[in-house]
């Protein structure tokens, strides 16, 4: 049993653009995963992640009805679909690359997953 | 009694030219509507405007009407509501108005929105105070006044909704903002009023939800394996009812999934304060809303809170920035990844001994962990990468000579160097984006019913 899991094993989400900065949101599966979101995703921890994306500024929201947490990661698209040179113009990835993060796999990890499927 | 039923069957220009039929065939629809307009396609459309009067809206439109047209015979409640207008909504119409009529529906009325486009009256509206800042960086719009192409308010859904007010059974807008061609329809079918800002949040949300189409069915969503037939995925429908609560469905026998992960996740997209999402009608706070599956492939929304609008609109400027182009080799291993970096390199330091340093340049090796660069690593060495060089420079003869320099590598490379089937990376022009504010009352929405 390893001892870290994915961010994606407790949330799902989605990003996108908003010129040269861009917006990611992380949703928990269940109300466990959304407190463990709060708690430890922070905008530090989701600036120090990107880091090598050089954001000027992370700014975290939360929406506790959709057990989300909101992030508008700023100047972090290299100048943003019109004159980016990246792949990734904008953004559209950066929200699978969030969950991809490692995490400690927290003690009540087993009310965070998955349990419906659509 | 049910609501008024809207779909959204284009949720960009380039979108599947199938997807707005089906919609309209399969969707018991009151309204459809298609949107067009990126941030920057406005620029290309007002470049084509300059070269042709008669240009400079978003032809893909026309076709689909063309292909619309017995359906709307079948189904003479259906009305159209589209940005496809972008710079020219009358020439738009005035095509329109022939498919229409050749089709025998010449008592169909077609009325346009215009108003939105600032740039013959930019010098005007500088003088007049408003200095256009940068929303991101604060600087007036004099630094870069000389070079603007584009310069267009989001309009709202009030010129949409009184241009259905009129008969209009097709709306043509230029630039409005996207939620408001959802808004536009339920106002008008509805009877809400302009100060009633939690049913104006209700729209404008059901409008966010379904204006990036198949966005939210189950395009994107992050657990595409449990999603069925996604290559025939059905578009968005909102149903509103009255009191400002709606289903977002998808049409019956159609391909992917609406449930509270797909919709949870479109909400969210492209949002920055979720409590505050503001439109030229309405701030909307999805932080009280209320999701509840309902039904297959049926999710309800509640309880959706508005605040009063702001007085300013959000404007959309673009302005030229030089040329910028890309283009892409293929690397076999061994070392894939550092004969990409060399070969990259090699264009690089080739453009220099020809005299060009470049004002930015790029080398990105795909499948190496570039997509997401030094957050995401691959583990191990892959077998064959992808190499991508970018450059952007405001003399477009340095970014031609840049173009013409990765052939030479099919000889002069790296072993392992393959994948130039696709000729000579275009050139193209860059738009910058500038984003601005202005206010409300410097900015007069024109309804016109076309002849």
């Amino acid at each position: 049993m390893s001892d870290t899991i994915a961010l994606s094993d407790i949330a799902h989400g989605r990003s996108g653009d908003k010129g040269n900065h861009a917006n990611i949101a992380v949703i928990a599966y269940q109300p466990a995963g959304f407190a463990w979101l709060r708690e430890h995703l922070t905008a530090e921890v989701v600036a120090k992640y990107f880091a090598p994306l050089g954001p000027s500024k992370v700014v975290r929201y939360e929406a506790a009805n959709l057990l989300a947490v909101n992030f508008m990661l700023h100047d972090v698209l290299a100048g943003g679909a019109s004159r980016s040179l990246r792949i990734d113009t904008q953004g559209k990835t950066l929200a699978l690359a969030l969950l991809q993060m490692a995490i400690d796999r927290p003690p009540n990890y087993g009310n965070m997953t998955r349990t419906t499927h659509a | 009694m049910s609501g008024v039923r809207i779909g959204n069957g284009c949720g960009f220009w380039g979108d599947n030219l199938d997807a707005p039929i089906l919609l309209a065939r399969d969707g018991r629809l009151d309204y459809l509507t298609l949107e067009y307009l990126a941030e920057l396609t406005m620029s290309i459309l007002a470049l084509q405007k300059q070269r042709d009067p008669q240009a400079g809206y978003a032809t893909d439109f026309l076709d689909v009407l063309d292909r619309l047209t017995p359906i709307l015979q079948a189904q003479p409640q259906l009305k159209i509501v589209t940005n496809a207008g972008g710079m020219n909504p009358a020439a738009c119409a005035a095509k329109a108005r022939a498919i229409l009529d050749k089709a025998g529906l010449a008592n169909r009325k077609i009325a346009t929105v215009s108003g939105d486009d600032l740039l013959p009256r930019l010098d005007a509206i500088l003088a007049a105070g408003q200095n256009l800042a940068n929303q991101d960086t604060g600087e007036p719009l004099t630094s870069v006044r000389q070079r603007v192409v584009s310069a267009n308010a989001y309009l709202g859904a009030h010129p949409i909704a009184d241009a259905l007010n009129l008969g209009a059974a097709i709306v043509i807008t230029g630039r409005v903002a996207d939620a408001s061609l959802t808004l536009g329809p339920a106002v008008h079918a509805l009877g809400w009023q302009w100060n009633d800002w939690d049913r104006l949040a209700a729209g404008s949300v059901a409008g966010h939800v379904i204006e990036c189409g198949a966005q939210a069915t189950g395009g994107l969503w992050c657990n595409w394996r449990d999603c069925p037939d996604l290559a025939n995925v059905g578009y968005p429908i909102a149903e509103m009812n009255e009191g400002g609560s709606f289903a977002v469905s998808k049409p019956p026998n159609s391909g992917g999934a609406v449930n509270i992960e797909t919709i949870s996740e479109q909400l969210l997209y492209e949002v920055g304060d979720p409590a505050a999402y503001m439109t030229p009608d309405v701030v909307a706070d999805f932080t009280s809303v209320q999701l509840k599956q309902t039904g297959q492939d049926e999710v309800r929304i509640d309880k959706v809170r508005g605040k009063p609008a702001t007085n300013t609109y959000k404007v959309s400027i673009s302005y030229r920035d030089g040329f910028m182009a890309s283009g892409t080799l293929v690397l076999l291993g061994p070392d894939a990844v550092a004969k990409a970096r060399l070969c990259g390199q090699m264009i690089l330091d080739r453009l220099k001994r020809a005299g060009f340093t470049l004002d930015r340049s790029n080398i990105e090796v795909l499948g190496a962990g570039a997509v997401a660069p030094g957050v995401i690593a691959t583990a191990g060495a892959p077998a064959e990468v992808v190499l991508r060089v970018s450059v952007h420079d405001s003399r477009k003869a340095a970014v031609e000579r840049f173009s013409k320099e990765f052939a030479p590598l099919v000889t002069s490379g790296t072993p392992g160097v393959t994948g130039y089937t696709t000729g000579r990376p275009p050139v193209r022009e860059v738009f910058a984006y500038w984003p601005a504010l202005i206010a409300k009352n410097l900015v007069q929405a024109e309804v016109r019913v076309e002849p």
